[in-house]
């Protein structure tokens, strides 16, 4: 196989797995003011996500930093063209971690209130504008000799926009599943009763997203060429359909697996319609961005393909034994006080 | 301003900002990790105090270390698109390695280290602080070494219209991307240090947990002065690599004009750029420029007119940077010394002057660090990759100077923001202090440590 399928196939799994981790932390961040409703709910839903976000937002840097090693010329014209949006998506994460790290370190209303807002902004914009960019890499960007002729308002095109709300469902029910299983009492309740009701919103985007990309990207003409790979979109509806049947059967655990393996899905689904393109052109084929006019020699594929295969089982052995560290549920006990913690 | 301007102006002010965070980072995480670990082997509360305390601020300021670091990477395709395809080949796989082998291991380890404390054992508590301050350091060594090929590419060829990786060995024992490491690294040691010595000698100052400070203070000031003497060495074999490989960076660093052997060093300088050579020169040593740089006499060093002007770097700035971070580093040489000799001996207190000097000198290893970019950046103009590519090439084409000038805005205002916030939680939790006895333990989350809690009562003043 040629180095630059390997690192396609790669940059997708970088890309899938940011989604399946950091979505349920976008999730309870956009979550944790309507479901918790004391102050001492609120800390247990800071709490769920406090040792984690940080290590699951690194993959979207090395989503990142991979793209720049190995796709050069899509790094240098996706960041460049997608300039505002960009920018925009770098301050709500900066808000958002800096909203985390600071939100217990003073104990007053207003403190905590100011952050709780950062927290929310600092999760739903990135959800959103992530499933933006998202919508707008699978249906093209217009570039052609001259460049780039969109702007951050012609990204916010029904499909992407489209797009950008199936991102905030699935990061929503995600996250929802994840507060049911991370706490206990009243407020995993609640948490499991909202992803009952948010799954079938996270269904109507997803029929409206399938409907949509026939119509709006060529996506699907991998699966017509291949019809094997439409093994993907069945085992991400499959999925969805799986998140509510297990959680009729009364368990979040399984539902959660399922809504993880639902993000990991759909991502799929939208990659390998776009293979080979990273980001077609929506006006000039001949200028999509591809794994392999954009790519880096042989030689720098070689380096990063053992780099990766050497790290990444380490880094997630590593998140595996971190994750069942914090295993247990999150109680009003373990945050008695916590300010004084650190 | 045009796009190229208003990109550069952005990138220094981003990593100038993010550089506030990172060497504090880097010296404090190894501080709290001694002080864990003395604590882990002696089991003596106050060393438990000692790191909570240090952990506490270093916790602060890590936040922002974490989250301005995504500016950068960001940033090398947002407004250096030309740059990132010209050498993203070479260049994007250290970011890359620095991702997935330093940054993984430094968040998730930092939220063991965090939240751990009741569901690990206190060995792989201490060891897990020991595992961020390691990957805090390796992660670095990527970025300086990533930098260190901007200032001195190897390992690469040009072909199809970009710099390729060749040699990943070279590029990985650039010698040029560790000396640089080296200095960096040593110099954000000397701001923990500082940073550690500073905030005890105002607790000192104010006789409050006289004892914890103390011997805060006497950690801290063996390890600073350690540093800083790493620093001016390192420091040494930097310059003389930048001599080799970088003249014009080296000829504005010295205002150096005539290309000329048997160079004296003036301590007195006043370049002319408008003439192309120094207005006004006295002091002079004989020979010792000559000297320290090629340890001969009469080493010939070029002279800035022996390069065209359009590949000269701007002189003032450089040579000014470059003259302060020494005048500052040969202060903090002189501070470090008096306060091993101080604390050692355990006269501190004594010295109230002393301690006054030190809780301002606080900021002079950070302005050091600081100048000390100034002159690595500034003095690598007008070329973006040293002698390969220029600065004005360097930039995006698709961005126009209003999308500049509004994240410039952005930036600003955001930066601004929480550099606030951040200084105002310092100096609050700082002057706090810390725990008293027993709160430590009883508020921590390591399980088994009750029974140490009656040890040692109150005995110093709260």
């Amino acid at each position: 196989m040629e180095f630059q399928v390997i690192w396609f196939v790669l940059w997708a799994v970088l890309w899938a797995v940011y989604f399946m981790l950091d979505g349920f932390v976008l999730g309870t961040g956009m979550l944790h003011r309507f479901l918790g409703r004391s102050e001492g709910d609120r800390k247990v839903l800071i709490r769920t996500v406090g040792p984690v976000w940080d290590g699951n937002e690194v993959w979207l840097l090395t989503a990142g930093g991979a793209t720049f090693a190995a796709f050069p010329g899509t790094y240098a014209l996706m960041f460049s063209y997608l300039y505002t949006a960009l920018l925009l998506l770098l301050f709500s994460l900066i808000i958002r971690g800096v909203s985390l790290e600071f939100r217990n370190k003073i104990g007053s209303d207003r403190w905590t209130g100011a952050w709780d807002a950062g927290i929310i902004v600092g999760s739903a914009l990135p959800s959103l504008l992530l499933g933006v960019a998202f919508g707008n890499i699978f249906s093209g960007l217009p570039m052609d000799a001259a460049g780039y002729h969109g702007s951050l308002l012609s990204l916010l095109n029904p499909y992407g926009l489209l797009t950008g709300m199936l991102f905030v469902l699935l990061f929503l029910t995600h996250g929802s599943l994840y507060v049911s299983v991370k706490t206990t009492g009243e407020l995993s309740d609640r948490a499991t009763e909202l992803a009952h009701k948010l799954w079938y919103a996270e269904l109507g985007a997803a029929v409206l997203f399938l409907a949509a990309t026939a119509v709006f990207t060529k996506l699907y003409d991998n699966y017509l060429n291949a019809p094997v790979l439409l093994v993907a979109p069945s085992l991400a509806v499959a999925a969805l359909l799986g998140i509510k049947l297990f959680l009729a059967k009364g368990s979040p655990l399984t539902a959660f697996a399922s809504s993880c393996v639902t993000i990991l899905a759909v991502v799929a689904t939208g990659v390998i319609g776009l293979f080979p393109n990273l980001i077609p052109s929506s006006i000039d084929t001949g200028y999509s961005l591809t794994i392999f006019n954009t790519s880096s020699s042989t030689y720098t594929l070689k380096i990063m393909t053992v780099v990766a295969l050497v790290f990444v089982p380490i880094v997630i052995a590593y998140k595996v034994w971190v994750y069942r560290i914090f295993r247990a549920r999150i109680t009003a006990a373990d945050v008695l006080g916590s300010e004084e913690t650190y | 301003m045009d796009v190229v301007d208003l990109s550069r102006l952005q990138f220094a002010l981003t990593s100038m900002f993010h550089w506030i965070f990172v060497p504090l980072t880097l010296g404090l995480s190894i501080l709290t990790a001694f002080m864990e670990t003395r604590y882990v082997r002696s089991g003596d509360e106050m060393y438990l105090r000692m790191s909570k305390f240090w952990g506490k601020l270093f916790l602060i300021n890590f936040a922002l270390g974490v989250v301005t670091g995504i500016t950068l990477e960001f940033q090398f395709g947002m407004n250096w698109a030309e740059y990132s395809k010209y050498v993203g080949d070479i260049f994007g796989a250290p970011l890359a390695i620095e991702a997935t082998v330093a940054f993984f291991l430094e968040s998730v380890f930092i939220g063991v280290w965090i939240f751990g404390g009741d569901r690990i054992s206190k060995t792989a508590h201490a060891v897990s602080i020991w595992i961020v301050a390691l990957a805090t350091n390796l992660s670095a060594l990527w970025i300086l070494l990533a930098n260190g090929w901007m200032q001195h590419p190897v390992g690469y060829v040009l072909r199809n219209n970009r710099a390729e990786m060749v040699d990943f060995g070279a590029m990985l024992t650039n010698p040029y991307g560790w000396l640089k490491f080296g200095h960096t690294l040593t110099s954000g040691y000397v701001v923990a240090a500082f940073f550690v010595m500073g905030i005890s000698a105002y607790h000192l100052l104010k006789k409050s947990h006289t004892e914890f400070f103390q011997r805060s203070f006497r950690i801290a000031a063996v390890f600073g002065l350690a540093s800083t003497l790493a620093v001016a060495v390192i420091g040494d074999f930097h310059a003389i690599e930048v001599a080799k490989t970088q003249p014009t960076k080296f000829a504005a660093m010295e205002a150096i004009w005539e290309t000329q052997r048997n160079v004296g060093f003036n301590f007195i300088v006043i370049p002319d750029t408008e003439k192309e050579c120094n207005a006004v020169e006295g002091l002079c040593v004989p020979n010792l420029l000559s000297y320290l740089t090629f340890h001969t006499a009469d080493a010939e060093i070029k002279g800035l007119k022996d390069f065209p002007k359009d590949e000269r770097p701007p002189v003032m700035p450089t040579f000014l940077s470059f003259r302060l971070m020494l005048l500052l580093g040969f202060a903090i040489l002189f501070m470090a010394i008096l306060a091993v000799v101080y604390s050692v001996r355990g006269t501190l207190e004594l010295h109230p002057l002393f301690l006054k000097l030190m809780l301002f000198a606080i900021p002079l290893p950070y302005i050091a660090g600081q100048l000390g970019w100034i002159v690595a950046e500034v003095g690598r103009q007008p070329w973006i990759v040293y002698g390969v590519l220029k600065t004005t090439h360097a930039v995006s084409q698709s961005i126009s100077p209003v999308q500049v000038y509004a994240s410039l805005i952005g930036f600003t205002l955001l930066y601004s923001g929480l550099g606030v916030i951040d200084f105002y939680l310092l100096s609050k939790f700082a002057k706090k202090g810390p725990a008293p006895y027993g709160a430590a333990l009883a508020g921590s989350e390591i399980p088994d440590s009750g029974a140490a809690k009656d040890l040692q009562p109150l005995k110093e003043e709260a």
